[in-house]
């Protein structure tokens, strides 16, 4: 278990290195950065003295070397643009990323895996066909159309739900919160319906091909010719067995859930680390656009390592290999 | 298409609102495609930030809504030698948090704007010293005469000295860690009309009236609300669904959508920032070309053809949707120092252009790339797409590369070593005074004087130089204004650069909210008032 354990941390510690060259690499196609950071009547020699002071006159591997040292002490240095620490930036946008997120995994879920069921058991319903249908419309239509369209509808024309932001937000410590407030609630539905919208067709179709495949198992049919009803067959002995790659599957994409908000974010001015992300390209601000990738980076491989360790302990197999 | 003519009805609405008593609250939301990255005046030279900031500090002088330098912080000021001006500071001026306004504060303030991380710098140095007579009288001291010096100290925004040092924020925010001073970056504390209750720097910032300003204002309202919202297409939706009051900017192509929507309305005027194109005279060969060993641009006969090839009537039509104004001076017409019958654009004669060509030794025309922004400048890329095809016409085949601004001005700026042949550029002096355009734009590139250096393609003559170098300590307005024609005459004769419009400025206002479109682009909270 402690080489299982060992072997994983190196691998993830291998990965996220890797992550942060890559990016550092591409940092250099990005832009000059001094130009927005200095006004147009600024200097020439200005700006060459904030250009060495700020090391963008280093080796490539240098400038990459120091990174990677702050980096591990928890130091993302300061942004260019606000001025402020970057790890301050990062937590104060995290919750806004988190809440959409977390909101979103539950709409998928919540209507994914009822609809995959429905439309597994009335496979020739006409509301299952349309449904089918509807979902590809769902898979195929750019998040940033989704966006679009929904506040269109509901901002524009009826008016019911806020366009833009995360309306009124109340601290909890240090953690800003949607939950709490009529405003957060309203301003939440959008967006996390337009994130949702992949995620919910995706475990829809996936729930449904499981399903096809195990009600045509053998248990199944036992268990219809026990007598059993209906209702007991599908939802306690098929869904329960379809479900073990659904929530694997689920947990993968929290990771992109999270990675993936910087569209819906940016539709909707939603205040979180996405929105900050793009921001932070177009101002080449090379100390947000690479904490903020080290840190999505980390998301993925700590969701990895703790799917990795779930298998570890569900699968006897695996432990049997190791001894 | 209904444009309306902003400043105007503005003014109007404004005056009959101001008859009206009001007491109760009011809240104004608006919103801006970029963010408020500082509060601190001395961090960025950008006119969002200080044109933001200057609802929340303020300088020695104002401007009103067409530009004109009032008086501000200080009431009055006299010249009483060439290089020393006689400021007298109004009295009874308070700081947010109740500190008094003195002489110190503006020492202060000039060397703050004067450390190591302010990008202010070059503002300041128009100062060389400060006498304090009293409590409400400064001598200034420049390095040399100085005509207008009250617009260069625009921008320069008083601070109190004692919150500063009680802050620890005595010096400039700055990017590179090793200053101090990071207080003033998130908090503010100035003589506006508003002062900041809450500011995160890229999601939301709120002001709240300062109930001891100074001043009389026309404007009602007791709490703003700013959002940057960086989608165009959110941030007109946030507008029609009522969200908003003011957004900006808007895409050209909105302003029909805007005006057939209950509520809102368009509000276009004309901006003082002009677009141009230069070309490269500096190079003996011009990069990015088919001809080898010469450079065309350096022949006036190119330059001009270059000029007669591009229809800038078409491109206000197709392009701008009847919203520019065709230029033929590289300065707009709210800058002091315009010449309006030197503003004709030189006329469209795509024949003249060929012959032009052929006389200068290329009848088959010559290849060039054409480097242009894609998301700073109202249209940009489309402006630069219709040029290609118009030069196409006459034979000059012109290779766009439109970038993101942030690799274009990398690319073409001195940081990039002025590497174009071709370019599109905008300028806005920030002074409202040609002196700075002539100094930035039209003086030959001279790194130590530090003039030319946004003259990305070197054009030179030594008249315009000399006169650009007399513009700047002329202190008699008559004799300033004969010079600066001079100068502007010289580059027209010679097509120094092909100047193309003044873009407009596009904002989306609800019914019932005025407020002044100023020609710099900037919003002041003082003049915005909304009704029901």
């Amino acid at each position: 278990m402690v080489s299982f354990l060992f072997k994983r941390l190196l691998q993830s510690f291998v990965v996220m290195i890797t992550v942060a060259l890559i990016a550092f690499s591409m940092f250099r196609f990005v832009g000059d950065p001094i130009n927005n950071m200095v006004g147009q009547d600024t200097t020439q020699q200005e700006r060459e003295e904030l250009r060495e002071k700020l090391g963008l006159n280093d080796p490539f591997l240098v400038q990459f070397g120091r990174f990677t040292l702050n980096a591990a002490q928890g130091d993302f240095g300061l942004s260019y643009k606000y001025r402020v620490p970057v790890s301050e930036m990062i937590f104060e946008r995290m919750p806004a990323t988190l809440e959409l997120a977390f909101v979103s995994a539950i709409i998928a879920l919540f209507f994914g895996i009822p609809l995959g069921v429905y439309t597994a058991l009335k496979r020739k319903g006409i509301l299952s066909k349309f449904i089918m249908t509807m979902s590809l419309v769902g898979v195929s239509l750019p998040t940033f159309l989704t966006g679009i369209l929904l506040i269109l509808l509901f901002g524009v024309m009826l008016r019911w739900l806020p366009t833009f932001g995360r309306g009124d937000v109340i601290e909890i410590g240090s953690w800003t919160t949607g939950f709490l407030t009529v405003s957060g609630l309203k301003s939440l539905i959008l967006p996390s319906i337009t994130l949702a919208l992949f995620q919910l067709t995706l475990i829809m179709r996936l729930v449904r091909a499981e399903m096809l495949e195990v009600l045509r198992t053998d248990f199944v049919k036992f268990a219809k010719a026990r007598g059993l009803p209906d209702r007991a067959v599908h939802f306690k002995h098929a869904l329960k067995n379809t479900l073990v790659p659904v929530i694997t599957i689920t947990g993968l994409q929290l990771g992109s859930l999270i990675a993936f908000a910087i569209i819906t974010e940016s539709v909707f001015q939603w205040p979180g680390m996405g929105l900050m992300f793009i921001q932070a390209i177009s101002d080449v601000d090379i100390p947000v656009m690479a904490a903020y990738l080290v840190l999505i980076a980390f998301f993925f491989v700590v969701i990895n390592m703790i799917v990795d360790l779930l298998y570890y302990a569900v699968d006897p197999r695996l432990r049997a290999d190791n001894e | 298409m209904k444009l309306r003519h902003g400043l105007m009805a503005a003014v109007a609405a404004a005056a009959i609102a101001v008859a009206a008593p009001v007491a109760k609250a009011e809240t104004f939301k608006y919103a801006f495609q970029g963010s408020l990255s500082s509060l601190d005046p001395h961090s960025l030279n950008e006119t969002f930030l200080l044109g933001t900031l200057g609802n929340i500090y303020e300088g020695l002088v104002i401007y009103d809504e067409n530009l004109t330098v009032t008086p501000g912080l200080a009431e009055s000021w006299e010249i009483v030698e060439p290089t020393k001006w006689k400021f007298n500071l109004r009295k009874g001026v308070k700081f947010h948090n109740g500190n008094d306004f003195t002489a110190e504060d503006v020492v202060f303030s000039w060397q703050r704007a004067l450390s190591e991380g302010s990008d202010q710098k070059v503002r300041a140095a128009k100062i060389k010293n400060i006498e304090v007579v009293d409590d409400h009288t400064i001598i200034i001291e420049t390095p040399a005469p100085n005509p207008i010096l009250t617009s260069d100290l625009y921008f320069v925004y008083m601070m109190d000295k004692t919150w500063s040092e009680e802050n620890n924020t005595t010096e400039a925010t700055s990017p590179s860690a090793d200053t101090t001073g990071n207080f003033a970056n998130l908090n503010a504390n100035g003589t506006g009309p508003f002062k900041v209750t809450e500011h995160k720097a890229d999601v939301k910032t709120t002001f709240e009236r300062h109930a001891d300003y100074w001043g009389n204002m026309k404007s009602n309202v007791t709490r703003i609300e700013f959002t940057p919202i960086k989608e165009a297409a959110t941030r007109v939706a946030a507008l029609i669904s009522g969200e908003l009051d003011l957004v900006y900017p808007v895409p050209v192509q909105d302003w029909q959508r805007l005006d057939d929507a209950a509520g809102v309305k368009s509000l276009a005027g004309p901006e003082a920032r002009t677009i141009f194109l230069g070309m490269d005279q500096g190079r003996d060969e011009l990069l990015y070309s088919n001809i080898k060993g010469k450079n065309p641009f350096k022949d006036i006969r190119v330059r001009q053809a270059m000029a007669h090839g591009i229809n800038l009537e078409a491109i206000k039509q197709k392009v701008m949707r009847g919203a520019s104004t065709p230029a033929g001076l590289m300065v707009a017409p709210q800058i002091n120092g315009f010449v309006a019958e030197l503003n004709t654009p030189y006329a469209y004669d795509p024949k003249k252009s060929k012959e032009l060509l052929a006389e200068a030794g290329y009848p088959d025309g010559f290849e060039v790339t054409l480097d242009c922004p894609n998301n700073r400048y109202v249209n940009d890329e489309k402006i630069c797409q219709a040029v290609v095809s118009m030069l196409a016409k006459v034979g000059v085949k012109v290779d766009l590369l439109a970038q993101p601004k942030s690799k274009y001005f990398g690319k073409i700026l001195a940081t990039g070593g002025f590497d174009t042949s071709f370019y599109m550029l905008g300028w806005t002096p920030g002074t409202v005074d040609s002196e700075n355009a002539m100094s930035s734009l039209l003086a030959c590139q001279n790194a130590e004087t530090k003039v030319g250096l946004f003259n990305l393609g070197n054009y030179c003559n030594p008249r315009v130089d000399e006169l650009t170098a007399k513009v700047g300590s002329e202190t008699d307005q008559d004799a300033r204004n004969a010079m600066i024609k001079e100068a502007f005459q010289i580059v027209k004769d010679e097509v120094g650069y092909l100047p193309i419009h003044q873009q407009p400025l596009s904002w989306g206002v609800r019914d019932g909210v005025s407020v002044v479109q100023r020609a710099d682009n900037i919003l002041d909270f003082r003049n915005v008032v909304v009704g029901k």
